[in-house]
């Protein structure tokens, strides 16, 4: 594994020495349609995007935690799918609040 | 005692010998894979809307990938006065180690891996969350408004489909009992079908919306909006940069494709009541029943794009988080207690 990703950089660099350059350079301005770029390009952005982020780590964390119980599911049976049922509804309780505060609408 | 330490010192360099020769052959084929993945779809979507395609360079237009990379090589590499100069560099570098990394853990065919990792979804899964960091990164560091918010809208959605993606895989690991791709393949023999795809239909459906998503692909090309946000994140990038996330975009097909049709439909081996009716079936190589299965995949890939416009982005995020986590929830909740009580 180690190896093909060494492999894989060191393709990328040898890629990259070996490209002819072209020592002129005319503008290199940013793309905006021709024209010059009017004001600064990092803006503020919409707020949705930080929601999006936060849900995304507690979503992703419970994925996470339901790996390990997927692999042990068949040794530990009842106990396990009992838990995991409550789990799962405690997880849906915050998806509804989530949703009644319209954390998921992007207008 | 010398001979000992001579004995294993060649074993270990035999090994790295094997691995190195398995690496070259993977990333040759996986390359010439991407080159005609790129004509085939350019081909396969031309006839669809009644073109030809590329028709020019060589027999059919045979030779337009290599002379496309040959182009993309040759091309001039311009990186924007204002752009964040390091970051600008590591973007589409990150971009591709990330995808052509995951192939080290595909089983091709039975014995074939370049590492036989224990935990082989939980690795594609964080490579192709780490493949984001690359779009985001080209999108930040090419100081233009169009890639700034084509890389937001790029991390945004990844990160949304991701979830549903991972959910519905635990479906799989519940049925497989294993993280490792060859035992989940051969956990889908003890079934007639030979398939993960007849009882985990909805897994499968949730899957391939994902994997949609994941590469960046129509129905899920907002990021790249060639029409509203010029090609989203990869706008400053020229040359071989440009190649690589290309590059990128493909292997990151391939792999979705090989993913599922591992998870889903067998990986290299044949339906059971198929090879037990016909038995000389059960003599074709595994690379090709697996290869043929990951060209049929990856013809679904061509076929939605020629067929079906862009989402609009809110649909793209109510459809994500509205309808396929739900979905995914479900199918984890069902599979558990069809599991338990049968």
């Amino acid at each position: 594994m180690i190896v093909s990703v060494l492999f894989g950089t060191v393709t990328l660099l040898i890629g990259n020495l070996f490209r002819l350059r072209r020592p002129y350079k005319e503008k290199l301005v940013a793309y905006e349609s021709g024209n010059l770029p009017i004001g600064e390009p990092r803006e503020k952005f919409s707020v949705k995007y930080y929601i999006i982020a936060m849900l995304f780590v507690v979503f992703d964390v419970e994925a996470v935690f339901l790996y390990p119980w997927a692999l042990v599911y068949d040794k530990i049976g009842l106990y396990a799918l009992v838990e995991m049922i409550l789990f799962i509804f405690i997880l849906v309780i915050g998806y509804i609040y989530a949703w009644r505060k319209e954390a998921f609408n992007w207008s | 005692m010398i001979d000992l330490i001579r004995i294993h010192t060649g074993d270990i360099i035999f090994n790295i010998l094997i691995i190195l020769v398995k690496t070259a052959v993977v990333f040759g084929v996986a390359m010439l894979h991407v080159a005609y993945a790129t004509y085939f779809e350019r081909k396969i979507i031309g006839h669809m809307q009644v073109r030809l395609g590329p028709m020019r360079v060589g027999y059919h237009g045979l030779l337009q990938p290599i002379a496309d990379g040959v182009k993309a090589f040759f091309k001039e590499d311009i990186i924007p006065l204002n752009a964040d100069k390091p970051v600008f560099i590591i973007a589409p570098l990150i971009a591709m180690f990330a995808t052509i990394s995951s192939l080290a853990v595909i089983p091709f065919f039975d014995g074939f891996v370049i590492a036989d990792i224990n935990v082989g979804i939980l690795f594609l899964l964080a490579m192709s969350s780490l493949g984001a960091y690359g779009i985001v990164m080209a999108g930040w560091a090419s100081n233009s408004k169009f890639s700034f918010l084509g890389g937001l809208r790029s991390s945004a959605q990844v990160v949304s489909y991701e979830i549903a993606m991972g959910l519905s895989l635990v479906g799989i690991m519940l049925m497989a009992g294993s993280l490792n791709l060859t035992e989940i393949v051969k956990a889908q023999q003890q079934y007639w079908h030979g398939m993960f795809l007849v009882p985990q239909f909805l897994a499968f459906f949730i899957f391939t919306v994902g994997a949609f998503a994941e590469t960046n692909r129509t129905p899920f090309d907002l990021p790249e909006a060639e029409s509203e946000l010029v090609a989203g994140y990869f706008v400053e990038y020229s040359g071989m940069r440009f190649a690589f996330f290309f590059l990128a975009e493909y292997v990151g097909m391939i792999v979705m494709s090989s993913i599922s049709v591992i998870c889903f439909w067998g990986g290299w081996t044949l339906p059971p009541i198929i090879v037990n009716t016909f038995p000389f079936l059960g003599e074709i190589p595994g690379i090709i029943i697996f290869l043929l299965k990951v060209y049929c995949y990856l013809f679904l890939f061509y076929w939605v794009r020629a067929t079906l416009p862009r989402y609009r982005y809110d649909q793209l995020m109510s459809l994500g988080w509205k309808v396929l986590i739900p979905l995914a929830l479900l199918n984890i909740v069902a599979t558990s207690l069809i599991k338990f009580f049968f």
